[in-house]
């Protein structure tokens, strides 16, 4: 395992980092300010009484909240990654899929563009590997050196 | 003198939940889970541990976006389990142990840990479900709860060595309680998985190896894995392991493993699992 020094975390480093695995939306300060309201709405559903009104008229629940077009439209499609890039945090997002039905594997499968029972099948096999999934720049630089050879 | 007997760490999946309540353990798909803790079941049955600081992450059930408590200890009488979506999971209430708990806040501030109290709150999964994995379905838990709740979902959660100094400390201050108690202090949480994005499903058993080995033993050295590393190696939601260091920091300086188990996967999630004992 890597080591560093603990002492002191460079914050602008740090934050870069976080943007730097691919298929991956670290929840920042940056996300968090831009799904707030985003993530209040999803969390309104814990009660029973607002699972209801939802169920019952989703586009009149959306207008009672400050949302933007596109994270009412994402809601609506359900489109989780989508959801993600505006702001929505997975654990928040839960109270949505929930409602639904969903369990977490069928509703995180939808965001990684395969069936439900492909990526059991996946999980079962033992999950998905790391190789080729830690760092955008280190695939960018990896893609570059094989062009040039 | 109160002392801290025994470090427990325990992946904390809601599906695990599901599958005890639901009566689905003996299934295929569940069985080598649970097999894996009928070892740390017997073994709870005689260790009849008094109270269980238990390290958690609460999934925004108690705490939304208004409040964001890095350090939050529960020192409340009761907490009732939480309602995340789908009715509340009919487990016991989980009681509290507020003269332990208030001394250790108390004692957390004054070393310089600036804790957040809780008086009132419900529990969710990454509570109940560590209880059910250790203890089974009992009419009542078998021992009183003290809830530690880290914040792991906003960036940053706290660093690595932020949470070993962390446990250090409550190590110090539950050895300075008077009264004559068991105490064991459970880290859950992890172990690899990813639950968002296209990258989800990731799963890293080698990393999650050499994570247990790490807590064996008299080296501090996972104290200082930094959080990327988390990040790319065991998936967004393996950051939940810096929980782990709080109970790894509270054992002192070395450990003795009494019981291991890992198995995947638990829905989208690799179940580690750890019985530590301090030397």
């Amino acid at each position: 395992m890597t080591t560093e020094d603990p002492e002191r975390q460079d914050i602008h480093d740090y934050l870069a980092d976080l943007e730097d695995i691919p298929g991956t939306r670290v929840y920042t300060a940056k996300r968090a300010r831009q799904g707030y309201q985003l993530n209040q709405f999803a969390m309104s559903l814990m009660k029973p009484e607002n699972r209801e009104r939802w169920k019952a008229d989703e586009h009149a629940y959306l207008d009672e909240w400050k949302l933007t077009d596109d994270q009412k439209q994402a809601l609506l499609a359900r489109d989780y990654n989508r959801l993600l890039d505006l702001g929505g945090n997975i654990y928040f997002l839960a109270k949505v899929f929930s409602t639904d039905g969903l369990s977490f594997v069928q509703a995180v499968s939808t965001m990684t563009g395969m069936s439900v029972a492909d990526y059991q099948a996946m999980m079962v096999a033992g999950g998905r590997s790391a190789d080729g999934l830690r760092s955008i720049r280190a695939n960018a630089l990896a893609a570059a050196a094989k062009e040039t050879h | 003198m109160a002392r801290i007997t025994a470090g427990v760490g325990c992946s904390h999946v809601p599906a695990l939940g599901v599958a005890v309540d639901l009566g689905k353990t003996g299934e295929d798909y569940w069985k080598p889970i649970f097999d894996g803790f009928e070892w740390t079941k017997a073994w709870e049955q005689e260790a009849r541990p008094d109270v269980v600081i238990l390290v958690y992450n609460d999934h925004a059930s108690a705490f939304d976006m208004k409040l964001i408590p890095t350090f939050a200890i529960g020192c409340g009488e009761a907490y009732a389990p939480a309602d995340e979506g789908w009715g509340p999971r009919k487990v016991p209430v989980v009681e509290g142990h507020p003269d332990l708990a208030w001394h250790i806040a108390q004692s957390l501030i004054l070393d310089e840990f600036d804790m957040t109290i809780i008086n009132e709150m419900d529990v969710d999964h990454g509570l109940t479900v560590p209880l059910s994995m250790m203890f089974g379905q009992p009419e009542a838990w078998p021992c009183k709860v003290i809830p530690l709740a880290v914040n792991v979902v906003t960036y940053p959660p706290p660093t690595g060595n932020r949470c070993w100094a962390l446990g250090e400390a409550i190590g110090r201050a539950v050895a300075s309680f008077p009264e004559d108690l068991n105490v064991q202090i459970w880290g859950t949480g992890g172990m690899s998985h990813q639950l968002q994005g296209p990258r989800a499903g990731l799963i890293n058993a080698a990393w999650d190896g050499r994570f247990l080995d790490g807590l064996v033993g008299d080296s501090d050295a996972l104290r200082r894995i930094p959080h990327i590393e988390y990040l790319r190696e065991t998936g967004s939601e393996g950051i939940e392991m810096v929980m782990w260091l709080i109970m790894r920091g509270a054992l002192g300086k070395a450990t003795r493993m009494l019981h291991r188990h890992y198995h995947v996967p638990a829905s989208n999630t690799a179940v580690g699992h750890i019985v530590l004992e301090p030397t």
